[in-house]
């Protein structure tokens, strides 16, 4: 085993992020404990950041997931501008962006159309969730 | 496309662009690191001739004792100066997963949006071990960016911990105020490697008895006649008349400072108390002792990582352990016969091209 050391050993860097005035952060502890079980690496925002601090925390950490968890109906003014951003700093080609939370189903292409991969709403397993981002998260060269 | 062609088409980009202040290529260069992806050696090693610039902080104490807190408050008064600004904050990860929840983000809400704070968690990623190598080569990356103070936070525990705040000029270990317990066990091992101490939460019940016991013990090390600093310490026992942190010629004596790092107070002069004993490294040569010690103890865990790789590659190609434990076990041979036999061709050809 010792002899493997110099082996790559990819691990799943994921930010859980709570941005905007929205206190309700118990989603988000659950999918950061899921996906630590994954054996994924979480960094966990912390409640009410603003866009841009996301941002600078996505591309500082180089996440492979970036999960925003919005429950208070500002996804449409949100999450775009997190994804702006990402896209300034050349993040936005290899991070994996999923939305959880509650987004009405008008709003769901808006954002899938904006760069977002995926949406998990009330219902969505864990396992659900966790597959899709084994499935999908961007190779790197 | 082949596998030594991506590497070269793709990493002299790699650095330019860390060398040119992109945060992403820094970014990757550290994930790069971390991951020990292919040709992240030699990306380290382009990176070397770009360092040296950086004042490296190491901040350990146990956890609870407010280091995060201590670190968001630390690079926002840098950044006050004008100075840029690295974290690297290493978590402990869990065992048996891999996984691990890595919070001390959270508490950098001083330096919100402010890119010239670079923050970074690493976990420990458990059995990997080569924590300090990777910190360490994190390190330089950001020392090339160009940051001007680099803090490497982590929880004072264990071995790997001491090494790691050892890429670090100045150590400072954080203490809660306790009922003296904690104290008596930062006796073992966090207290030698301690350049300063800070009692974190002084507004608290029985900070004022952490201080004492602190002073005391740092007293005890410094008058030990045994006792040998390596790194981190005086070279020699104090003068009983020349006592003082600032007032002595050669010798630091670890100050016990009292902080609040919530508030912020206190932290102005813990930041002089680093600064001066920079200074004091700088006017003794000890800086550059310092430098030389950890190139060197970087060549050896470097040469050790390697010659251990070769050697199990000689391993493999021979069949794997398994058949001579088996050997072992019917007594047909014995470990030392099987070390001296896997080595001697390795010897042999050291020995050959010596003498060339």
């Amino acid at each position: 085993m010792s002899a493997d050391g110099e082996q790559e050993q990819r691990t799943i860097r994921c930010l859980v992020a709570k941005v905007g005035l929205d206190g309700h952060d118990r989603g988000a502890h659950v999918i950061a404990r899921a996906f630590r079980d994954a054996g994924f690496e979480v960094i966990y925002s912390g409640l009410h950041k603003s866009p841009d601090e996301i941002v600078q925390a996505a591309v500082q950490e180089d996440v492979d997931v970036l999960g925003i968890s919005i429950l208070s109906g500002a996804h449409n003014t949100l999450v775009p501008k997190i994804l702006d951003g990402l896209r300034e700093y050349d993040a936005y080609e290899d991070t994996l962006v999923i939305v959880g939370g509650i987004v009405p189903e008008d709003d769901r292409a808006t954002l899938k159309e904006a760069g977002v991969a995926e949406i998990f709403g009330p219902g969505a397993t864990m396992d659900e969730t966790i597959e899709f981002v084994r499935a999908n998260v961007r190779e790197r060269e | 496309m082949s596998d030594g062609n991506e590497q070269s088409a793709a990493d002299p980009d790699l650095i330019d662009e860390l060398l040119a202040g992109k945060h992403r290529a820094l970014a990757r260069v550290i994930t790069k690191i971390e991951n020990r992806s292919p040709g992240y050696r030699e990306l380290v090693s382009r990176l070397h001739e770009h360092t040296g610039n950086a004042q490296v902080i190491g901040i350990t104490g146990s956890p609870g004792a407010g280091k995060s807190t201590l670190v968001d408050k630390m690079a926002n008064a840098y950044r006050e100066q004008g100075l840029t600004v690295g974290v690297i904050a290493i978590d402990p990860s869990s065992p048996f997963t891999g996984g691990a929840v890595l919070g001390d983000r959270i508490r950098m809400a001083s330096n919100v949006g402010d890119m010239d704070v670079f923050f970074r968690s690493m976990s420990a990623r458990g059995s990997l071990g080569g924590l300090s190598t990777a910190t360490t080569d994190a390190v330089k990356a950001l020392d090339a960016f160009g940051k001007d103070r680099i803090i490497v936070e982590t929880v004072g525990a264990g071995q790997n911990e001491v090494d790691i705040v050892r890429t670090a000029d100045t150590v400072a270990v954080l203490v809660p105020p306790s009922s003296g317990d904690d104290v008596q066990m930062l006796k073992a091992g966090i207290l030698e490697i301690g350049d300063l101490f800070l009692v974190n939460k002084a507004d608290l019940d029985g900070a004022n008895r952490t201080v004492m016991e602190l002073q005391e013990m740092v007293r005890m090390r410094e008058d030990s006649p045994r006792f040998d600093p390596g790194h981190h310490g005086a070279s020699a026992a104090p003068d009983a008349a020349n006592n003082g942190a600032d007032g002595g010629e050669d010798d630091w004596e670890p100050p016990v400072l009292e902080a609040v790092a919530k508030t912020g107070e206190g932290v102005e002069g813990f930041l002089d108390t680093l600064d001066s004993h920079h200074e004091w490294l700088e006017r003794t040569g000890k800086l550059d002792q310092l430098a030389r010690e950890r190139y060197a103890e970087e060549i050896r865990a470097l040469l050790r990582e390697d010659v251990n790789r070769l050697v199990g590659e000689e391993l493999r190609n021979r069949g794997g352990i398994e058949s001579y434990v088996d050997s072992v076990l019917a007594r047909e041979t014995d470990p030392y016969a099987v070390a001296d036999e896997l080595l001697a061709p390795l010897a042999e050809c050291v020995e050959e091209r010596r003498e060339e």
